[in-house]
């Protein structure tokens, strides 16, 4: 080959340019170009539906009743208790979905892990069924399954486990069951993903160099599974952070919630500028957390698809 | 490898024998493992041998005691495990996918079956520093696993395997997932590491070669039958059947003709007299490629050669050696190999010519059964 015997053409002879190198870039760039172009309407939607209101509520929350730029919404916050209240209330709530999910979700998630692969799809989809029906639906379903003369308490005292109707929903314990319920798919799905991902003979090789099923599990099993489990618990740790409708309607008035809370002072007060106020610390509150978080167990892959 | 260090050595009276006996595992209607008895010997490298779905993993599984057979017994020396978890078998294994841990550092990956055992932490330092140096790996053990290349990853396998001294070492196809080259090299540095550490050695693998070249004993595995057993030389020039002599090596297989004197003659060519009868009613000439020489009129002994005589089909350079097909009578292809030195290059042969192929008589290998075994 006479490649391989004359020196490169090119150094030689700098005055002609490498063949077909400008065409071979402009394919590059019309490539990319033509990549940008198929992101453009999710940008613009990004725009118009985050950004521009998202900037109009920061705007709103340091505006006063009279239109002029103030402090006054976030002052009234830090004067009045109730919405410090508010915070404490929705972080109980939060942090309390997000341990039941756990205690239910992780059990589940392993189960489903263990399954042949077409089993743990049918399996699945008990999972992702409720995740398909209205949340309205199953928030009011809850409602009479737990009311006071609802199907649980009749069941319950016909049974004899308890003589008199339970308090079991307008209050705490009947957000955090329907909270629980709407919330575990978001935990087992990313969990089950990250627990298939461990290879079975991980599992047979730390039986085979002495560790008893138990110790495997906790020194290979669960730390691997942990990624997929801490994004799970931060996925549904947020989304209850700005939930409305089931602590609204299951919380009966006794649960309030920050997103509660904005609804009340819209419909009450209508002042725009303290209910953008709540929102936007509510927004900053969340960010600070899960920017914590990513840095603190190394999430990116598992949140954001980064390697 | 070099030999580093003397602590890791099994004291060769702990090294155990395996017995496996009458082991049967069916998978629905297919048996995994056919009654198989195979007798492993103390300190011994034996390989198990076969294609895939042959049964050789499910028996290799079946001792380090991942899968229950249906049936039989497996003893570690005197002691019956059969019924014993993987946890207390105290063998220790290297497998395909290497399974490190990926969330422990190299050390940390060494350390843990030392751990479990409630070995000394500063112990445990010494003989994790110990083996990291036997596999050549003295300083890395701070490292990542992502961090590591294909073949430094087979070396902590392997010495997370042996640090623990267990008297049965087992390997899944250990070095399937390297290039040829490393591979090669490391079949090598195995066979070292066993001669090193004394230990009772099952190696599983689909190739040939590398059963040839690492083993004391082969077991060749078809069907979930042991088809037959010997050192790599029997298993090579003394195959049982059809099938050991396709899978190991290349070879033609030529059918044969028994006379009433007890001859056997591949056309009218007198292949071996006094043949001991056997049952079957078939019997082939197990050639292999690379004893056939080219040879010409009048200067071979015809008492000691076997000749072919045919046309070239096929004639292709492939670096060491170059594979040529000849074919009898337009109805048999016989493969030999030709050399590709100067000297033997001067006489490369073309597609057409007309060609007489040497066989040694004491290179002939008569097995029952024909081809389609």
């Amino acid at each position: 080959m006479s490649v391989l015997n004359s020196p490169n053409p090119v150094t030689e002879d700098p005055g002609v340019e490498p063949l077909n190198e400008k065409s071979l870039r402009a394919q590059d760039v019309h490539e990319q170009r033509l990549l940008l172009s198929l992101a453009t309407p999710a940008v613009l939607a990004v725009i118009a539906i985050v950004v521009i209101p998202v900037g109009w509520l920061f705007y709103l929350s340091f505006t006063g009743s009279d239109g002029q730029l103030s402090l006054v919404n976030y002052q009234k916050m830090i004067e009045y208790k109730s919405y410090a209240r508010t915070f404490v209330t929705t972080f109980e709530v939060s942090i309390l979905t997000t341990l039941i999910c756990i205690m239910i979700g992780y059990p589940l998630a392993y189960f489903l892990a263990m399954l042949p692969e077409r089993l743990a799809g049918f399996f699945m989809l008990a999972v992702l069924l409720p995740f398909w029906t209205s949340l309205l639906v199953r928030t009011y379903a809850w409602l009479v399954l737990l009311q006071k003369n609802g199907i649980l308490n009749d069941l319950a005292m016909s049974i004899g486990l308890w003589d008199s109707p339970l308090k079991l929903v307008h209050n705490l314990t009947g957000t955090l069951i329907g909270m629980a319920h709407i919330m575990l798919p978001f935990l087992v799905l990313p969990l089950y993903g990250s627990m298939r991902k461990i290879q079975r003979d991980l599992m047979h090789a730390a039986a085979n160099l002495g560790a008893s099923p138990v110790q495997a599990f906790w020194k290979i099993y669960f730390p691997m599974s942990l990624s997929g489990m801490v994004a799970g618990s931060l996925i549904v740790f947020v989304l209850c952070l700005g939930f409305y409708v089931t602590p609204a309607v299951l919380g009966g008035g006794r649960v309030i919630m920050v997103a509660t809370q904005i609804t009340a002072i819209l419909e009450n007060q209508f002042n725009w500028g303290a209910a953008s106020a709540l929102g936007v610390v509510l927004l900053v509150v969340t960010m600070i957390i899960l920017t914590v978080a990513t840095k603190l167990f190394k999430l990116d892959a598992a949140l954001f698809g980064k390697r | 490898m070099s030999i580093q260090s003397n602590n890791l050595k099994t004291e060769s009276s702990t090294a155990l024998p395996i017995h496996v006996q009458d082991l049967t595992k069916k998978y629905g209607e297919m048996y995994a493992l056919d009654s198989v008895n195979l007798d492993v010997k103390s300190g011994e490298f034996l390989t198990l041998l076969g294609p895939s779905g042959s049964g050789k993993t499910t028996l290799l599984m079946a001792i380090a005691g991942f899968n229950r057979p249906d049936s039989g017994s497996i003893r570690f020396g005197d002691e019956e495990v059969i019924l014993k978890p993987p946890h207390k078998r105290d063998v220790g294994m290297v497998f395909q996918s290497y399974a490190l841990f990926p969330h422990m550092t190299v050390a940390e990956n060494i350390a843990f079956p030392l751990k479990l055992r409630g070995v000394s932490l500063a112990e445990t330092a010494e003989r994790v520093a110990t083996a990291l140096k036997t596999v050549q790996l003295d300083g890395l053990g701070d490292r990542d696993i992502e961090q590591l290349s294909g073949g430094q990853k087979q070396r902590v396998a392997l010495a997370r395997a042996f640090v623990f001294r267990p008297r049965i070492l087992l390997m899944d196809e250990p070095l399937s997932a390297l290039d040829k080259k490393l591979r090669e090299q490391m079949q090598i540095e195995l066979k070292h590491l066993h001669k090193q550490l004394g230990v009772t050695t099952v190696y599983v693998t689909h190739d040939q070669r590398e059963a040839l070249t690492m083993s004391d004993r082969i077991v060749v595995i078809n069907k979930g039958q042991l088809t037959q057993i010997g050192t790599p030389n029997d298993i090579y020039n003394h195959p049982a059947n059809a099938f050991v002599a396709d899978f190991i090596g290349e070879s033609t297989m030529l059918p044969l003709n028994l006379d009433g004197s007890g001859s056997l003659y591949f056309e009218d060519n007198l292949i071996k007299t006094n043949y001991k009868i056997s049952d079957a009613k078939e019997w082939s000439l197990v050639i292999r490629p690379e004893r056939l020489t080219v040879v010409k009129d009048g200067q071979y002994d015809p008492e000691k050669t076997i000749v072919f005589s045919g046309v070239v089909r096929e004639f292709i350079f492939q670096g060491e050696t170059a594979f040529a097909m000849m074919s009898v009578n337009d109805k048999y292809n016989l493969s030999f190999r030709f050399g590709t030195d100067a000297s033997s290059w001067q006489n490369a042969l073309q597609p057409g010519d007309s060609v007489s192929l040497g066989l040694n008589r004491s290179d002939v290998i008569v097995i029952p059964g024909g081809r389609e075994l």
